[in-house]
């Protein structure tokens, strides 16, 4: 099918905006694949269906739009944890900022690196998990970075990693624009935490691919910067092996535009998948989270629960589908998309969907929004805790079933000490 | 301590006027009950007096040791010292049972320039204070009031007002959904917490509940008005007579 014009014109100026890293033969071969998977597709229009509920111009366009930058005076996100810094400084790699890229149980290097390589196991993996998740929905932002991104980290995990890598992403110029690709990869029965936060740039472009071998657990939780003016398309694109855990969760506070897609996908039995999403924004906040879970194997377990809070005028968007194969049998999904509206001006859309070819499935989804609840609010003033004390409470209470889907219990009281910052920095 | 003169309370949203006249004064350390059969203006009384939305006054006073409470947020008449027992307890999830309470003394005690309550003295009060209403510990650590039977619903309220110290607690129908064991013990807390700075006003339609918490004063109310005042024996005419006879008599 050929792309429309206007489209065919967008895509290409943005191409020609763009430089391309060189390297090896094998990430020569990757690029070009996937940019012509890009030119097949064009990158998106606001009339396209996935993209209804959120306008893509601003992350299509040449120009990157002016951020401005944003100084957190709070301490370092993650600062108090044993972590190995990985640092990007608006999607370049900042070795003095980064530590000592060596951990037991894990391979680090960078993808700027291993793209000038002849012989990586890379070569098998970059942007495979990318190309397979353009159907059956196009992602051609995604393709873009596979095309585009001259650096990331490549992980390949072969034990069980005593401490988190955390990537850092820092913003320093107005109208920068970061690329990054990570390729991630968890031998049979190894185990990782990985961190991100930050901004990263004025624009960011972020595709994760994360391979999940059997027995192998990865655990990610990410928050997105304090910026508001920036904006942001990540990929997280999942494949998991038998009796593998993978856990993501996301806090994004601010932020003009972020477009979230995560699209996993079990090919063996008996593993578990949860995507988790805290979002809070005020005024000309826009966020998007897009899931995609194909199960094709048997008694596997998907959940996926996404809570927003929004306020004047902020903007909320769910899109999460469950598709169960033919085959799939015993498969276990469960989506919640929720918002809470704290005043008449914000919006939520939600598109939930179930696909399943499978008869023997237990599937269910919901999704609400709705305001704070009066009763409950009456109840707590009753006992003598101020209105926006109680609110608080209540919006954290709201927030709550997505945090706890974080395993590991400090990560999660980081997360809601970071959540409450937010709810007092923004009382009266 | 607690002052109600000429009260006349209308609901906001309809034209229809629920209290019409209410003249109640409880003493300090005096407990009052007020009777009166469905429809009769009762829950309103507690509701008005905690700063419920959804009413308007129009006409009358209501002071707490001489302070005037309708002018105050809830928050503010409960750090004041008013506290009202809920017939239908929320349930919350997501916020501790703990959390709320410490947040809610510590609330208080800041809106009273007092000093805020450690985390150890707390949990210490706490304990003992479930301890003597025989709650589960375990009920401490859950969401507040969430999958509580009927009568740990209404224990927990008890716990809150053992812990917040109220100078006036209101109890909206306490006893009902209650059976007799559940009652004695909300019952036992509530004896346990009487005293010479602290008076209780205990709204119910039956006079059961009034065995075990005795009052000092009953009034009987009907058609938003206090229609009869008189001692404990009150309550007890009202359950052999039922409302209607009283009604009759007095009208």
């Amino acid at each position: 099918m050929a792309v429309p014009q206007a489209k065919y014109d967008a895509t290409e100026a943005r191409l020609a905006q763009m430089q391309r890293p060189a390297g090896a033969g094998w990430a020569e071969a990757a690029r070009d694949a996937a940019l012509a998977r890009v030119r097949e597709m064009g990158l998106p229009h606001r009339r396209d269906e996935y993209w209804k509920f959120t306008r893509p111009d601003t992350l299509v366009q040449p120009e990157v739009p002016e951020a401005a930058l944003f100084d957190a005076d709070e301490p370092e996100m993650f600062g108090t944890f044993d972590r190995l810094k990985i640092v990007f400084v608006d999607g370049v790699f900042d070795a003095e900022a980064s530590d000592d890229l060596s951990l037991e149980g894990v391979e680090i290097e960078r993808l700027a690196e291993v793209t000038r390589t002849d012989i990586h196991w890379a070569r098998d993996h970059y942007g495979v998990l990318e190309a397979r998740g353009q159907a059956p929905v196009a992602r051609p932002l995604a393709a873009l970075n596979t095309g585009m991104a001259g650096d990331g980290v490549v992980l390949r995990v072969t034990g069980k990693v005593s401490k988190p890598i955390n990537l850092v992403y820092h913003h320093r110029a107005t109208t920068s624009e970061a690329v990054l690709h990570h390729l991630v990869k968890l031998e049979e029965g190894a185990a990782l935490t990985l961190l991100e936060n930050g901004p990263a740039a004025a624009r960011f472009n972020n595709v994760m691919e994360v391979e999940v071998a059997d027995g192998a657990n990865f655990q990610h939780i990410r928050t997105q910067g304090r910026d508001h003016e920036r904006r942001a398309a990540t990929h997280i694109f999942g494949r998991l092996g038998q009796e593998s855990v993978f856990k993501s969760f996301t806090m994004t506070a601010n932020g003009v535009l972020t477009r979230n897609e995560c699209v996993l996908e079990f090919t063996g039995d008996d593993a578990v998948a949860h995507v988790a999403g805290a979002a809070m924004g005020d005024g000309d906040f826009h966020h998007d989270d897009t899931v995609f879970v194909t199960h094709d194997a048997e008694r596997c377990e998907s959940r996926q629960v996404f809570k927003k809070v929004l306020r004047n005028g902020a903007t909320g968007v769910f899109q999460g589908k469950i598709l169960v194969k033919a085959g799939a049998q015993k498969t276990d999904g469960y989506q919640i998309s929720q918002s809470l509206l704290l005043d008449e001006n914000s919006d939520f859309y939600a598109k939930p969907e179930l696909e399943i070819y499978a008869d023997d499935v237990a599937c269910s989804h919901g999704s609400t929004s709705g305001a704070i609840d009066e009763e409950a609010l009456f109840y707590l003033r009753a006992r003598g805790i101020p209105r926006e004390t109680a609110t608080d409470l209540l919006t954290l209470a709201f927030l709550a079933e997505a945090v706890e889907e974080i395993e590991d219990a400090d990560l999660r009281a980081e997360i809601v000490e970071r959540l409450e910052g937010w709810l007092t920095r923004r009382r009266g | 301590m607690l002052d109600i003169n000429n009260l006349h309370v209308d609901l906001e949203d309809e034209d229809k006027s629920i209290l019409k006249g209410v003249d109640l004064k409880v003493g300090a350390g005096e407990v009052h009950a007020v009777m009166g059969p469905n429809g009769s203006g009762k829950s309103t009384l507690s509701y008005v007096l905690s700063g419920r939305e959804g009413y308007e006054v129009t006409e009358g006073s209501a002071t707490l040791e001489g302070a005037d409470i309708l002018d105050m947020d809830p928050e503010e008449r409960a750090a004041a010292g008013l506290f009202l027992a809920f017939q239908y307890p929320v349930e919350i999830p997501g916020v501790g049972n703990m959390t709320f309470m410490r947040t809610a003394l510590n609330a208080q005690r800041k809106a009273r320039g007092e000093e805020e309550m450690s985390a150890s003295d707390f949990l210490k009060l706490v304990r003992e204070k479930a301890k003597t209403l025989k709650m589960d510990p375990d009920m401490l650590k859950r969401p507040i009031n969430v999958g509580f039977s009927g009568g740990e619903k209404k224990r927990n309220e008890i716990l809150q007002m053992a812990v917040l110290e109220p100078k006036m607690c209101i109890l909206d129908e306490t006893d009902s959904g209650l059976d007799v064991d559940a009652m004695k013990l909300v019952a036992e807390g509530v004896n346990a917490l009487r005293g010479k700075d602290r008076s209780f006003l205990v709204i119910t339609h039956y006079q059961r509940l009034l065995n075990h918490i005795v009052p000092d004063v009953v009034h009987i109310m009907a058609n938003g008005r206090i229609i009869k005042s008189g001692g404990p024996e009150l309550a007890l005419e009202v359950e052999e007579q039922g409302y209607e006879d009283i009604k009759a008599e007095v009208a």
